[in-house]
């Protein structure tokens, strides 16, 4: 069979780094091709070669059998090649269909009025064949972002592509919308579609894809069926093997407690939330999208106004007015989305590591302190192993999980001792993963109190020593890490109030 | 180890994008100064003019280093020019009406103006007003308060001994008679010192870049992002204050009807000399080479007769053509 797709030693080179060296690649028609890789490897660098974005320095292409050149995304969509990037890119203020046929819209007899109705019909024709049940007049700023998803893979459908390429596209999916994704996966793929599918996320490669590629470092390594082993996979894409250490609780139970948060409540969002965190401890936060654990962490940190409740460190009330008061405290919040929210990218490495506590490198209350300011920057790269050719290097231009060190560094040196993690992993490719694992171990062991909220319920079982559920705002198990599996975690995770009202 | 990367970071800070956005404007001012010498030997290379220069870039100059640091933290200050003309005008109302001493006055002038621009600050921290609708709303209060306060009349300084010297003395043409560089421009060049100082090395620098970088994650340092932006524009409004007093010293007077318009030049000045609208970059530096530019392009073309109407239109290209170059440059990165 000839195939949809073929890409023969494939090289590109930027200035100063050669992103893919003989790289082989080829997409059968109604297969899902998963392609994995450390950041960095490539991936991303061949897919927007397919999509037009980048043109190949050396190699071959071949659609159907026959050489191509894919010169501007435009020319990929003529050729039914479609992309779903990681960054959705919709406009939030227009109706799904006027997004999906932006640039194209229908237009009237007179040619010079938009032809709505028809707008709206072809949507319709393309969510019922996605069996997607949505109105197509729906407000994109008004749907989740897995239904936004849809939306962008109705659109990638609107061009009759027969080529999709999806970048990570579960990211900020729950368990229940990652299903509903996986069904129009398959059921496109029994259309003879070809879907390339980007992931770090193991599980879902292995219940998704027929076929699995892996890249280390611009090269290709080798492909395979996608029932391979997980851990044959990841010594593939990292190059070694990972250590995988006996799972050791420690007993903390006699410890100080550090954080203790009574009667949180705003809104629907947060409902009653009691917990405590002692010196040393790990405590998980496990639950569905939308449960409420970024809205406890974020209200605990004084970043959102609570209605009701007090937060306690050391045993003393501190006042939540903002996220200063809770620094002082010595709270510290690792937000999930650490482009927006964490980092000042386009800020230094050193720079965003004293930014919270730059009180303290000031000459005269007035004057930065230079030398001092390197000197901490250079012993936080030095002790969490940031790989950064230089303090002053643009923080963007580091790797997630370089970035979020930086995160984790300016906490560290404001001396704070309640540090929350919110989905520390998001993003971060294999490798990096178990450092970061490996220093939220090492500060639980040297009597940080830690949080960490994540959706990965591998992760929250790995991490924790202790794990909480919530549920629609509320608490709805706290348990030992040890008694803990994906699936007791998953009942108490969808354990909802009898009477609340039907979950849109 | 450590010795290592310091001298990393120095070779960094002064070789990186920055200095070559710079070494870009000042290149760009040089070939200006080129062409019109070229074109007009007689009258552009002469003494009088070089200082007629330096001189009409002062006012310009100082409220553009007012309004980068305020673009800097992605903000924008329409007021600066009338914030200038007001504080000229209370300085009048301090010296010539109050008969208050010379220091004093010019302390109040510097003084209204840094309270006008934490009046600002607090409107779009306390009553969130973005900034574009506050300024814009204090540009046209102050306007009105200075013809007010004015009668719509100007204020003479012709009684205040000393007051002209601000500007037009020269205490460096006293010490060197052959370098009869004006007041006003050595005072420019202070500012923007002390400036540049401020900006690359004091926390209220390293706040103003921060914020225009990337605002959220400085609320979640836990820095208190109002009270930093009330600072940055009450710092900024003083600097304007320090413009009016440099108008009025040269003017010899407080024109009340006079400003409107000034901050757009200021904005001109700043982008041209690489500080971006959308924050988190720029320069002092930057800042006063591209004041030299539209003040040695205006020159330049009243020098060969150019009339004022095409003066304008000249203007408004060449600022458009910074910008797009700086694109240019920004996207082969």
């Amino acid at each position: 069979m000839t195939a949809l797709i073929a890409v023969k030693n494939l090289s590109k080179s930027f200035p100063g780094v050669k992103a893919l060296q003989d790289v082989q690649f080829d997409l059968q028609a109604g297969e899902v091709h998963a392609l994995m890789g450390e950041n960095g490897a490539g991936k991303s660098t061949l897919m927007k070669i397919l999509a037009g974005v980048y043109t190949r320095d050396e190699g071959e292409m071949l659609l159907d059998g026959v050489p191509v050149e894919i010169t501007s995304p435009a020319h990929a969509q003529a050729l039914a090649i479609g992309i779903i990037h990681q960054e959705l890119y919709l406009m939030s203020h227009l109706t799904a269909a006027q997004n999906i046929f932006l640039g194209r819209e229908p237009k009237g007899s007179m040619g010079l009025f938009l032809d709505e109705d028809k707008l709206n019909r072809d949507t319709q024709v393309l969510f019922d064949r996605m069996h997607l049940d949505m109105p197509p007049e729906t407000r994109i700023g008004d749907l989740t972002v897995a239904r936004q998803q849809m939306v962008e893979i109705a659109k990638a459908l609107s061009f009759k592509s027969r080529v999709l390429i999806m970048d990570e596209p579960t990211a900020a999916l729950n368990n229940a919308e990652i299903e509903e994704l996986f069904r129009i996966i398959r059921q496109l793929r029994e259309e003879g579609v070809g879907i390339v599918y980007i992931s770090h996320k193991m599980d879902e490669i292995q219940r998704i894809a027929d076929r699995i590629t892996v890249m280390r470092d611009g090269r290709y390594i080798n492909t395979v069926a996608a029932q391979t082993p997980m851990a044959e996979i990841i010594a593939m894409m990292v190059g070694r093997k990972l250590e995988h250490a006996e799972k050791h609780i420690p007993d903390t139970s006699a410890n100080e407690v550090l954080l203790d948060v009574r009667g949180l409540s705003r809104g629907r969002a947060i409902r009653d939330v009691n917990f405590t965190v002692r010196r040393g401890e790990i405590l998980g936060f496990a639950g569905l999208m939308g449960a409420g654990r970024t809205e406890v962490a974020r209200a605990v940190f004084g970043a959102d106004t609570i209605d009701s409740g007090e937060v306690r460190v050391h045993g003393k009330v501190i006042a939540l007015k903002s996220p200063r008061d809770a620094v002082q405290a010595g709270i510290g919040y690792l937000s999930e989305d650490r482009k927006h929210f964490g980092l000042a990218t386009g800020m230094d490495v050193e720079s965003n590591i004293t930014l919270p506590s730059l009180r303290r490198w000031l000459k005269w209350g007035v004057f930065l302190n230079r030398s001092a300011i390197h000197a901490v920057g250079q012993e936080m790269v030095d002790k969490l192993r940031i790989k950064t050719p230089s303090l002053t290097q643009v923080a963007r231009l580091l790797s997630g999980g370089n970035q979020q060190k930086v995160v984790i560094a300016k906490w560290l040196v404001q001396d704070c001792e309640v540090l929350i993690f919110d989905e520390p992993t998001r993003g971060i490719d294999v490798g990096a993963k178990s450092e970061i694992y490996k220093l939220v171990n090492d500060l639980a062991a040297q009597g940080k109190a830690i949080i960490v909220i994540s959706s990965e319920l591998p992760e929250v079982l790995h991490l924790s020593h202790r794990i909480l559920v919530m549920c629609e705002g509320r608490i709805t198990g706290d348990v030992s890490a040890l008694d803990a599996t994906q699936e007791s975690l998953m009942a108490l995770a969808t354990r909802r109030e009898e009477q609340a009202a039907p979950f849109h | 180890m450590s010795q290592d990367s310091s001298k990393a970071s120095l070779w960094s800070r002064f070789s990186g994008g920055q200095a070559k956005q710079k070494l870009l404007a000042f290149a760009s001012l040089l070939a200006l100064i080129l062409i019109f010498t070229a074109l007009k030997p007689d009258a552009f290379m002469t003494q009088d003019n070089i200082i007629g220069i330096l001189q009409s870039t002062t006012v310009i100059g100082v409220l553009a280093i007012a309004s980068t640091f305020i673009i800097i933290t992605s903000g924008i200050d329409l007021s600066v020019g009338v914030l200038m003309t007001f504080c000229a005008v209370m300085g009048g109302v301090f010296l010539v009406n109050w008969h208050w001493p010379l220091p004093l006055g010019v302390l109040g002038a510097v003084v209204v103006g840094a309270l006008t621009g934490c009046v600002s600050g607090l409107t779009i921290t306390r009553l969130k007003v973005p900034p574009f609708i506050a300024t814009l709303g204090m540009m046209m209060l102050l306007k009105g308060l200075s013809l007010i306060i004015t009668g719509a009349r100007p204020i003479y300084f012709n009684d205040i001994e000393g007051f002209d010297q601000i500007a037009l003395g020269s205490l460096i043409g006293d010490i060197f008679p052959a370098l009869l560089i004006p007041n006003g421009v050595l005072i420019m060049f202070v500012m923007a010192a002390i400036c540049a100082v401020i900006l690359n090395r004091t926390a209220l620098g390293r706040y103003t870049f921060a914020l225009g970088s990337n605002e959220e994650a400085v609320r979640l340092s836990g820095v208190d992002v109002n009270r930093w932006k009330v600072i940055i524009y009450t710092f900024s409004g003083g600097i304007c204050g320090v413009a009016g007093l440099l108008i009025a010293s040269r003017l010899n007077s407080a024109q009340p009807a006079l400003g409107q318009g000034y901050e757009l030049d200021a904005i001109a000045a700043v982008v041209i000399g690489g500080t971006s609208l959308s924050g988190g970059v720029g320069t002092i530096l930057g800042t006063i080479i591209g004041a030299f530019i539209m003040s040695v392009l205006i020159n330049g073309l009243r020098i060969m007769s150019v009339a004022q109407e095409w003066q304008m239109v000249l203007t408004g290209l060449i600022i458009i053509l910074a910008v797009y170059t700086d694109n240019l440059r920004r996207e082969k990165k």
